[in-house]
């Protein structure tokens, strides 16, 4: 059925799909949990951290990134090495871009400018010859500079990115979806948010601190 | 000039450069559009070309005379020009509009080489609608300025002759901003620029403070501009204010003519 429409990624499918796109989504899906959830004045990203090998010093194994002092970004990894990679590449872009923005317009990103980034970066590598899709979906939270609303946004490989109250992006995002949909409600505090990110992050992780990693950002400070 | 065109060639990359802010700024974009010409850009090996003091036989005479002043208050930004422009001796026009609309709350000055500062303030213009289209919200003036001034540096010493304030109203209230052509941008309270700025600095100085109530304002930005006007050969004709009374911008012209 996919036959021979799989390899190039410029060429659409006579059903319309990007073939590409859509295994790198895929792949996505198969990798470690992440949820974000929006509080009242905060906002809180959980990850499932992998089992970390013996001899692997669990330190250097980052999910969670700064991208700016003012917010951050989470990206999915997937146990085939490689497109962590991806993650750090996508990552070192929005550095610099957040930096050439400071430079020239003398003011911090806005969340949403960062995610429109992003999202364009992953989108120009769907679009060009010889290139394969970044295989991460991120997850990107922070507060605009001068603002106290905190903002969630969520981008994926084929470039589209929407703002969420609250989400999940990895394995079994679905469950995890689920559950946020039914006990997600408006207005949390600091305190009821984190518990939500942990509780639905319990439903597909099994118990135990080591395995859940969780920032935590508000206005004025982050917390890991 | 080898070097130079180099500089400004395309990388052969294999899709398009990154979508950011400075793509369409900075010193790329007017490069591209600017088709160079064919011949060696005689600024480039002479800087003076265009320098009436430093080369008496310059070939291009510009039209620099002029003064124009801008200063904050209590009520907000009063900038005031004279309509004059000279080329050399010669009188071209008594009614020279200086102060360019850049957009309805962004406000520039013209001294210097006026196609010079109409041209890459009509581009600022641009760049700005474009900034506020993908952003939804409206550019700063110390973005503005700063994009003015990348936008012109690269063409730094290739006889551009502008001296422009930026001016405006943004999140942060009003802003008065000074641009040039070297490639300088400063950020103050009070400006003045042109041939007859001098005049007007000591007239402006002596009479300036924050709590001028708004029709002293404007009257102060009249009186100096018309002390340089008298003094200073190279302008004249009438003065011209404007004033920004609120954040939701409303320029509003006055005409005012003064006795020469």
């Amino acid at each position: 059925m996919a036959g021979s429409y799989d390899r190039a990624l410029t060429v659409f499918s006579p059903d319309g799909h990007l073939f590409q796109v859509e295994y790198a989504l895929e792949a996505v899906r198969k990798g470690t949990c992440a949820v974000g959830v929006r509080g009242n004045d905060c906002v809180v990203l959980g990850v499932e951290k992998k089992s970390v090998l013996k001899l692997q010093d669990p330190r250097t194994v980052r999910k969670i990134v700064m991208l700016d002092d003012h917010f951050l970004l989470i990206g999915v990894q997937i146990q085939i090495p490689g497109l962590n990679a991806d993650a750090r590449v996508l990552v070192n872009k929005a550095r610099i871009e957040c930096q050439s923005h400071r430079l020239t317009v003398e003011d911090p990103v806005t969340i949403e400018y960062i995610t429109r980034y992003i999202a364009g970066v992953q989108q120009k590598y769907t679009q060009s010859g010889g290139v394969r899709p970044f295989g991460i979906s991120t997850l990107i939270i922070g507060f605009d500079p001068n603002d106290k609303t905190p903002r969630l946004y969520q981008t994926d490989p084929s470039g589209i990115y929407s703002a969420w109250k609250a989400n999940a992006i990895g394995r079994s995002s679905k469950t995890v979806r689920e559950f946020l949909e039914k006990n997600y409600k408006e207005g949390l505090s600091k305190d009821e948010t984190i518990k939500l990110t942990v509780k639905s992050l319990l439903e597909v992780v099994q118990t135990g601190a080591k395995n859940i990693e969780i920032a935590l950002m508000t206005a004025d400070s982050f917390i890991k | 000039m080898d070097a130079f065109v180099n500089r400004f060639k395309e990388t052969p990359t294999f899709w398009a450069d990154e979508i950011s802010m400075l793509d369409g700024f900075g010193s790329y974009d007017a490069v591209k559009e600017f088709s160079q010409p064919v011949f060696e850009i005689p600024a480039v090996q002479n800087a003076n070309c265009t320098d009436e003091n430093s080369d008496s036989e310059c070939r291009i005479k510009i039209e620099h005379g002029t003064t124009t002043l801008a200063f904050k208050f209590q009520g907000g930004i009063i900038v005031a020009v004279d309509s004059r422009a000279s080329a050399g001796s010669y009188i071209a026009s008594q009614t020279v509009k200086k102060v360019l609309e850049i957009n309805p709350y962004l406000l520039g000055t013209m001294a210097g080489g006026a196609a010079d500062c109409q041209y890459w303030q009509r581009q600022l213009g641009r760049h700005c609608r474009l900034y506020e289209l993908r952003n939804k919200e409206r550019i700063s003036v110390a973005a503005a300025s700063k994009l003015l001034a990348n936008m012109v540096y690269p063409y730094k010493r290739m006889g551009i002759s502008m001296g422009t304030m930026v001016t405006g109203w943004d999140k942060t209230g009003p802003n008065l901003f000074y641009v040039d052509s070297d490639g300088s941008r400063y950020k103050n309270d009070v400006f003045s620029v042109g041939s007859g700025s001098t005049f007007a600095y000591g007239v402006l100085d002596s009479g300036l403070d924050y709590e001028l109530s708004t029709n002293d304002a404007i009257e102060l930005g009249r009186r100096s501009i018309y002390q340089a006007t008298y003094r200073d050969a190279a302008s004249g004709g009438s003065v011209r204010s404007w004033e920004f009374i609120g954040l939701y911008d409303v320029g509003k012209l006055h005409w005012e003519y003064c006795g020469l």
